[in-house]
């Protein structure tokens, strides 16, 4: 597929350049389905009937909303860091755009095909952290320093057993490449990571072998224990309830974001959402055997139609991907809010040592077998 | 072509200029009216009382400490990861060691009470805790023994 971008462009950077834009452009698209998802699913958990009137059942509300926060006046405080309050949003919203480049959609798509793609991926993810601390210091408020120091502490805090979930992953694979980790999940659902990997011996793009038989059943309790801590971590990096404390409205407003308005706060909601997205999909890719379909096969191979198994790819990547975030929003409007210390409890004394000890087993399972 | 880690940069480069992009247009369109009160910071709608730029919790610092030790040791696992297999028992005794080394300092930490909030505990009134304590509510002169001060930690 790049090498037909090649072609049909004809100039090599400009080529690249609508290569990384693809994201971007999903990324939009999401985005409204997201709030509309948001909005609907959120009244329809409390028995109402959400924005009705913009359109038919409401459908165009989050274009009415981009659209609002676009006309919106931009008020910088007069005692904020300026520079700092702008850049901010930037560094927010790049730090989960740059995550998306190892990213894979399809067979055929990943943005950069790093062969440390889940190094990068877990550098990049805490990137937002400094724009977060950059944003809630350069407010010069007291509800954004305390949601941003509340906020950082938490998102570092969950980048452990979060990255250990994800290297116990590499540690059956061998490999950081997102790619690898998908082609090692091939086959059909009983392949995949969630129910204890692969089941015959599987050959990666490399040349490497990952020697496997029906045996790797026992990792399957193992697994889905990596799986509820990396998607709990994950919850938590996100700063979604029932880990939201940052933002808890009842008692800091907005949390690091209470003084951005316009166009400002919504990098900071598009980057949330994108980022709800990334961990979402990670968990897909590293847990669900990412593009592939349930069943191992695909209408577009069966066929031999290169397109279709392109966009099957992207359709399995955003379905799995959305069904984590619409269980990101189930979660919402199911669980109260946690405390500051149940918070730091959970994460430093039960997540971390039951993610070492994790990582302890499945390696030696690994080695002896 | 441009090597893959180029195109990591094209995508962080694409990151700002939509950011920027998206805010020049809505420079554009979005009204300017500025006043006095607009600017204020925002406090509830009172006027601001301090700064802000004041000590903040201490525990936020150590969290941040060891977040950057663990991390850092992480990082050193991920290489690992992908050859232990590969290299046998050795190996993986090796890497075991290392993660029971960060686990014995998770130990540590919690020992030491570094993972702990400072939480109130109010003392709730109740009847038994002031027959207990009658000497709290005996008239003056009497010196109490017992000093029972709430704890405020």
């Amino acid at each position: 597929m790049e090498q037909f971008i090649h072609d049909l462009i004809g100039n090599d950077l400009l080529a690249t350049i609508v290569w990384c834009v693809l994201p971007l452009v999903f990324i939009l698209g999401y985005a409204i389905v997201a709030i509309l998802a948001e909005m609907k699913s959120a009244s329809w958990f409390q028995d109402r009937l959400g924005p009705m009137r913009t359109g038919p059942w409401g459908i165009f509300q989050p274009f009415a909303d981009v659209l609002k926060l676009l006309m919106k006046e931009d008020i910088v405080p007069a005692r904020a860091d300026k520079i700092l309050f702008n850049l901010a949003p930037v560094i927010v919203f790049v730090g989960a755009y740059a995550a998306f480049a190892v990213l894979p959609f399809a067979s055929e798509y990943v943005g950069a095909d790093l062969n440390l793609g889940l190094f990068y991926l877990i550098a990049v993810s805490s990137f937002g952290v400094l724009g977060i601390i950059m944003g809630g210091w350069a407010s010069n408020n007291k509800y954004s320093l305390l949601g941003a120091m509340r906020s950082a502490a938490q998102i570092v805090s969950y980048e452990v057993p979060s990255a250990t979930a994800l290297l116990i992953v590499a540690m059956m694979v061998g490999s950081l490449n997102l790619q690898d980790i998908i082609t090692a999940q091939s086959g059909g659902f009983w392949n995949w990571f969630i129910l204890g990997g692969p089941k015959s011996d599987v050959v990666l793009a490399s040349g490497a072998v990952i020697h496997a038989d029906i045996g790797n059943f026992v990792f399957l309790p193992l697994l889905l224990a990596t799986f509820v801590i990396y998607y709990l971590s994950a919850l938590a990096e996100t700063n979604r309830t029932p880990f939201d404390i940052p933002e808890g409205e009842s008692e800091l407003v907005g949390g690091y974001h209470t003084e951005y308005s316009g166009m400002k706060f919504g990098m900071f909601f598009m980057a949330e959402y994108a980022n709800m997205f990334l961990v979402s999909a990670v968990a897909a890719v590293v847990f669900f055997g990412g593009w592939q379909s349930p069943w191992g096969i695909t209408l577009g191979e069966a066929l031999d139609i290169p397109v279709l198994t392109l966009l099957e790819g992207v359709f399995w990547t955003a379905a799995k991907g959305f069904f984590f975030v619409f269980v990101m929003m189930w979660l919402r409007w199911t669980l109260p809010r946690l405390r500051v210390d149940q918070l730091m409890y959970m994460c430093w004394k039960v997540l971390i040592p039951a993610s070492f000890a994790l990582a302890l087993v499945v390696g030696f399972i690994v080695v002896i077998r | 072509m441009l090597t893959e880690f180029g195109k990591v940069l094209i995508f962080f480069l694409l990151g700002g200029v939509f950011v920027g992009v998206t805010l020049a247009v809505s420079r554009l369109v979005s009204p300017r009216r500025p006043s006095k009160e607009k600017m204020m910071t925002y406090e509830c709608g009172e006027d601001p009382i301090g700064e802000p730029w004041v000590k903040f919790n201490i525990r936020f610092y150590v969290i941040a400490l060891i977040f950057l030790l663990f991390d850092v040791e992480l990082a050193f696992l991920f290489p690992w990861a992908t050859v232990y297999a590969d290299l046998g028992m050795f190996a993986y005794v090796a890497g075991a060691l290392f993660i029971l080394v960060l686990f014995l300092a998770d130990c540590y930490l919690w020992a030491k009470g570094d993972l702990e909030w400072i939480r109130p505990e109010p003392e709730i009134p109740k009847l038994a805790n002031l027959i207990e304590h009658s000497e709290l509510i005996t008239p003056p002169g009497s010196s109490p023994e017992k000093e029972h001060a709430p704890v405020a930690s």
